[in-house]
């Protein structure tokens, strides 16, 4: 699932050393043998087990990786008090106003020491989403004052239904917030932080709705926040230490990198899934994934998912969560599943982890939810995350944590309006995935014109597209010079595979939910002279 | 669906979550506790508990109520549809520049223009407890340490320490000097903590303080701020009560400071401010920091991403704030009737022969008890903690859950009820402090 913010500075863990090969893991040590070996049996055979013949050449590559990297200085990990520099080297680019320029490394002449963490969040601003991002905002595209600028194809900003909701605000606005008297009354003293039971109960049935009445959700069981960002991190603090990590299968969604990691300490261990397979759900990878991280003295907490997976946009099917909560339960970690609702099918079959959690005699306190209100409801400026848990812990841990991301109440009450009218929300999910199927199946029908295939999803508002073909090295710098081609010479953002960690380099993920319906063979258009000129050259 | 519960639950979960940092089970939070199971009530509940620990603003909500009504645009989608498009997808942690502006503008107003704020370097968060649980984050790592003056705002203790993993150390200060921040006290600290291998990334004040109700002098934030620089650690200063400061004049920013210094040093001050007192909107969950520092603006701001305000709780205080006539207006109103609160409550605790600290500010008094302690120590406050909570029925925040160094002080709240509320709370007070003199 995508989150929608702009000038996103999303990147691969800052601070990796610049990586030979398609990066696949944020971490050190075992994760090299990962990003050696993976790519080149993808190349030699695509399925089955290493065959003999690769092993012992990736063997004595990774020996001699290892060497190397042993003795390249390497950077100590944030969170070390022990290794963090009294002076921070200065950032280029950054304005200097009021701020003095001290160039002396150490003492009190240099300037304050500022976190670990500082220093991986700015560099992250140099990160491909950092650059597109500004680009776009420099140089938007609009059909009437700007056709020649950049379109939008990086985030889910959704605005398929958003007229929806448009006309319901200008019919409904006004009263909803200020109430039948007309006053704030009620709504300016302190909350409950978790958020108003009455909201709970709406969104509570509101999700209940989108997955047709397949889940009933206890509304005891939601915290809700500010957005799925806040809800993810708090679900972090609330499972993990510290230095411990999380699997995550790739490709993934850039922001878990944040989400999961910046301020948690947290690290992120990538399970491997290959275009071979549909870039499907592998327990296998998970599991290789794990004993790794085991070797190497990292205390695995859980696994997170996105349901539909982005940036693939497939639809994880009932065998595949079984499957997952089997591993989970056998290793006796935890699940965090990222999930979309309203957006999610436009074809069939959206099977929520609540689903399979509740049907089978799992140990559910293990399962835990993530949804975004805004990222179905194109409500993204009202931000509204949801935490949705069977472990009653981890509801009473997050209702103490979400004080420090606490939804404002007057947003909250609108949002009560505008969830209990069934007339509009059930108008809305019809017609929300109605479109999205068109632009769907539109989109991928557009690029399949132009010889590019894509992983075709029923699920999520993006297409995972394979273009290894356009690229000149099949490497992560031949995808970068991609990108780089299609935000500056075809002016669309998109997001290249390598910031999702996929290890196969070439894919890149487009969001078409920010697009109308003329738009799209625009899109194609420059598309379509980017594609030239690259296979002209080969 | 009921949630299974489980004996013992199989899967772990973090330190962070186990710990207890989040200080729910201490006095000050008990004290909530009871008066939620028997609140006060003027008309149906006139015996139950009135709850002075809560530093809530209703003493002026009327003034918002008003504008409000008056204002419609502000409570709709900015001018009809079109106005709703912008507001709606503007997801970008940046804020409304609209709202931005209003915030600066509004903290320039508090300060009678005696500081500036550039728009560019204000950042939201979801409150105050955000802002600083996210400076904390961008200012130390884990183990280091912040020092904070004594007595501090029990909320700290979890703002600052509970995720960052950062500690407090103290700057213990007392009644000799009517609690003001000294040198020597800003010395015995950072000594302490070098003393027990732990570094100090910065100083945390607040100003007006909370819970002493009064200002910072000009000289004592010229003390502190030659101390930070000396160091070279930062300065945060929560100025949250800042617009509740009962004469402008007594209120010295720490921006003001720094703008009588050429900025000098500027770089490691951020100054936190929000809404939820001054404006008495706490439910909407506002706040900001103000960094002078480059760097912190934009971590802060990415880091923001956890902690946003509604585009459309943004666009209502945009419009509110920057109407300059109603801004100014309100902070006249609001601080007269603080003043006026202020002086009964003082005025009613002064005849039941119950002295405060001299303050200026905020929506509480620092009440002197320790002439009434059975033994001058934390026990004996919080048997008359305990006195007072079950016997006069009046829930008041013991000053140990504000780790002050001296027992007997108590905060009072003055600001969260009606004025009728407050003559029954000083009524109990008077017959209480009667039947001990006989």
């Amino acid at each position: 699932m995508t989150r929608t913010r702009h000038s996103r500075s999303r990147s691969p863990d800052p601070e990796e050393d610049s990586k030979p090969t398609t990066s696949s893991s944020s971490s050190s040590g075992g994760g090299t043998a990962m990003r050696v070996i993976v790519p080149l049996q993808g190349v030699v055979q695509g399925r089955g087990g290493l065959v003999l013949g690769s092993v012992i050449p990736c063997a004595l590559f990774y020996f001699l990786q290892l060497y190397l990297k042993r003795n390249r200085s390497r950077k100590p990990p944030p969170p070390s008090p022990s290794s963090s520099a009294e002076h921070l080297p200065e950032v280029p680019g950054l304005q200097r106003t009021l701020s003095r320029a001290h160039l002396s490394p150490r003492g009190p002449g240099g300037p304050a020491h500022v976190s670990g963490r500082v220093n991986a969040i700015l560099r992250s601003g140099d990160s491909p989403d950092s650059v597109g991002e500004k680009k776009y905002l420099e140089d938007t595209y609009d059909e009437r004052s700007n056709p020649d600028g950049v379109i939008q194809l990086g985030l889910a900003e959704n605005k398929v239904g958003l007229d929806l909701v448009r006309n319901w605000m200008v019919e409904n606005g006004r009263g909803v917030m200020l109430g039948d008297e007309l006053s704030i009354s009620g709504i300016t003293n302190y909350q409950p932080f978790d958020g108003l039971m009455e909201l709970k109960v709406a969104v509570a049935k509101f999700m209940s709705q989108a997955v047709e009445g397949a889940v009933s959700f206890n509304p005891s069981q939601i915290v809700l926040t500010t957005g799925a960002s806040a809800a993810i991190e708090m679900l972090s603090f609330c499972i993990a230490d510290a230095g411990n990590a999380f699997l995550v299968p790739t490709p993934y969604n850039p922001s878990f990198d944040c989400d999961l990691k910046w301020r948690s300490g947290v690290e992120i261990i990538p399970a491997p899934c290959r275009s071979a397979d549909g870039f499907s759900l592998s327990v296998t990878a998970l599991d290789r994934a794990f004993s790794q991280a085991k070797k190497r003295g990292v205390k695995v907490r859980g696994i997170v998912i996105s349901n539909p997976s982005d940036p693939v946009g497939s639809l994880p099917n009932r065998e595949a969560l079984y499957s997952l909560l089997d591993f989970a339960t056998e290793k006796n970690i935890h699940i965090i599943c990222n999930e979309v609702f309203v957006g999610s099918t436009h074809g069939e079959g959206f099977l929520s982890m609540a689903e399979v959690a509740e049907s089978e005699d799992f140990d559910r306190s293990r399962v835990h939810i993530v949804y975004s209100l805004s990222e179905d409801l194109s409500l993204v400026g009202f931000n509204v995350g949801v935490v949705y848990s069977f472990n009653q812990n981890v509801v009473a841990a997050a209702k103490k944590l979400v004080r420090f991301s606490s939804i404002s109440s007057p947003t909250q009450r609108v949002l009560v309006s505008l969830l209990t009218d069934t007339r509009f929300t059930q108008n809305f999910i019809r017609i929300s995935r109605e479109r999205l199927r068109k632009m769907c199946m539109g989109f991928i029908e557009g690029l399949k014109q132009l010889g590019i295939e894509c992983m075709t999803g029923s699920g999520g508002s993006y297409c995972w597209a394979d273009m290894s073909g356009l690229i000149r090295s099949y490497s992560e710098k031949g995808e970068l010079e991609l990108w780089d081609k299609l935000l500056n010479t075809a002016k669309i953002k998109v997001t290249p595979g390598s910031i999702c960690h996929c290890i196969e380099p070439g894919w890149f993920r487009f969001c078409f939910t920010a697009l109308t319906d003329k738009d799209v063979p625009l899109v194609m258009e420059r598309l379509q002279k980017v594609a030239e000129t690259c296979k002209s050259r080969s | 669906m009921t949630i299974e519960i489980e004996a013992a639950p199989s899967v772990q979960l973090s330190r962070v979550a186990d710990s207890e940092t989040h200080g729910e089970n201490s006095p000050y939070f008990a004290g909530w506790k009871a008066y939620d199971e028997n609140p006060y009530n003027e008309v149906s509940n006139p015996s139950g508990v009135i709850q002075m620990g809560l530093a809530e603003n209703q003493v002026s909500f009327d003034l918002l109520e008003e504008y409000l009504e008056k204002h419609s645009e502000a409570s709709t989608w900015g001018k009809g549809a079109p106005g709703f498009r912008e507001n709606a997808l503007f997801q970008d942690y940046h804020g409304l520049i609209t709202f931005r502006k209003a915030m600066a503008s509004f903290m320039e107003e508090i300060r009678g223009g005696r500081a500036k704020f550039d728009p560019e370097r204000v950042v939201l968060t979801a409150g105050a407890t955000a802002a600083n649980e996210l400076l904390t984050f961008i200012i130390a790592d884990p183990g280091d340490a912040l020092l904070v003056p004594t007595p501090y705002y029990p909320g700290f203790d979890r703002d600052l320490r509970w995720r960052t993993g950062v500690k407090i150390v103290p700057i213990v200060c007392d009644s000799s000097n009517n609690f003001q921040i000294t040198t020597q006290a800003l010395e015995a600290a950072y000594e302490l903590a070098k003393s027990m291998n732990i570094r100090v990334r910065g100083v945390l004040i607040t100003n007006p303080s909370n819970p002493l109700g009064a200002t910072i002098s000009r000289s004592v934030l010229e003390d502190i701020l030659d101390f930070t620089t000396k160091k070279n650690i930062h300065l945060v200063s929560d100025e949250i009560y800042s617009g509740s400061v009962f004469s402008p004049s007594e209120f010295v920013s720490v921006a003001e400071v720094l703008e009588a210094r050429e900025y000098k040093g500027s770089e490691r001050v951020h100054i936190v401010y929000s809404l939820s007192k001054d404006l008495g909107l706490p439910g909407f969950r506002v706040g900001t920091i103000y960094s002078y520092n480059d760097k912190v603006v934009t971590t802060a701001r990415r880091m923001s991403s956890f902690t946003l305000i509604s585009s459309q709780t943004q666009h209502l205080l945009a419009c509110m704030l920057s109407d300059k006539k109603f801004a100014k207006k309100y902070v006249e109103i609001n601080r007269a009737r603080l003043r006026e609160r202020y002086e009964r409550i003082i005025t009613g605790l002064r005849s039941a022969g119950i002295e405060c600290l001299k303050g200026n500010a905020g929506l509480f008094c620092w009440m002197n008890l320790s002439p009434l302690l059975e033994k001058p120590t934390r026990e004996g406050e919080l048997d008359l903690w305990r006195t007072m909570l079950h016997e006069l029925k009046l829930n008041i925040s013991p000053g140990s859950s504000c780790h002050c160094s001296e027992p007997g002080w108590f905060r009072v709240c003055f600001a969260n009820m009606s004025e009728h509320t407050l003559e029954v709370a000083l009524d109990r007070i008077h017959k209480y402090m009667d039947q001990r003199r006989t």
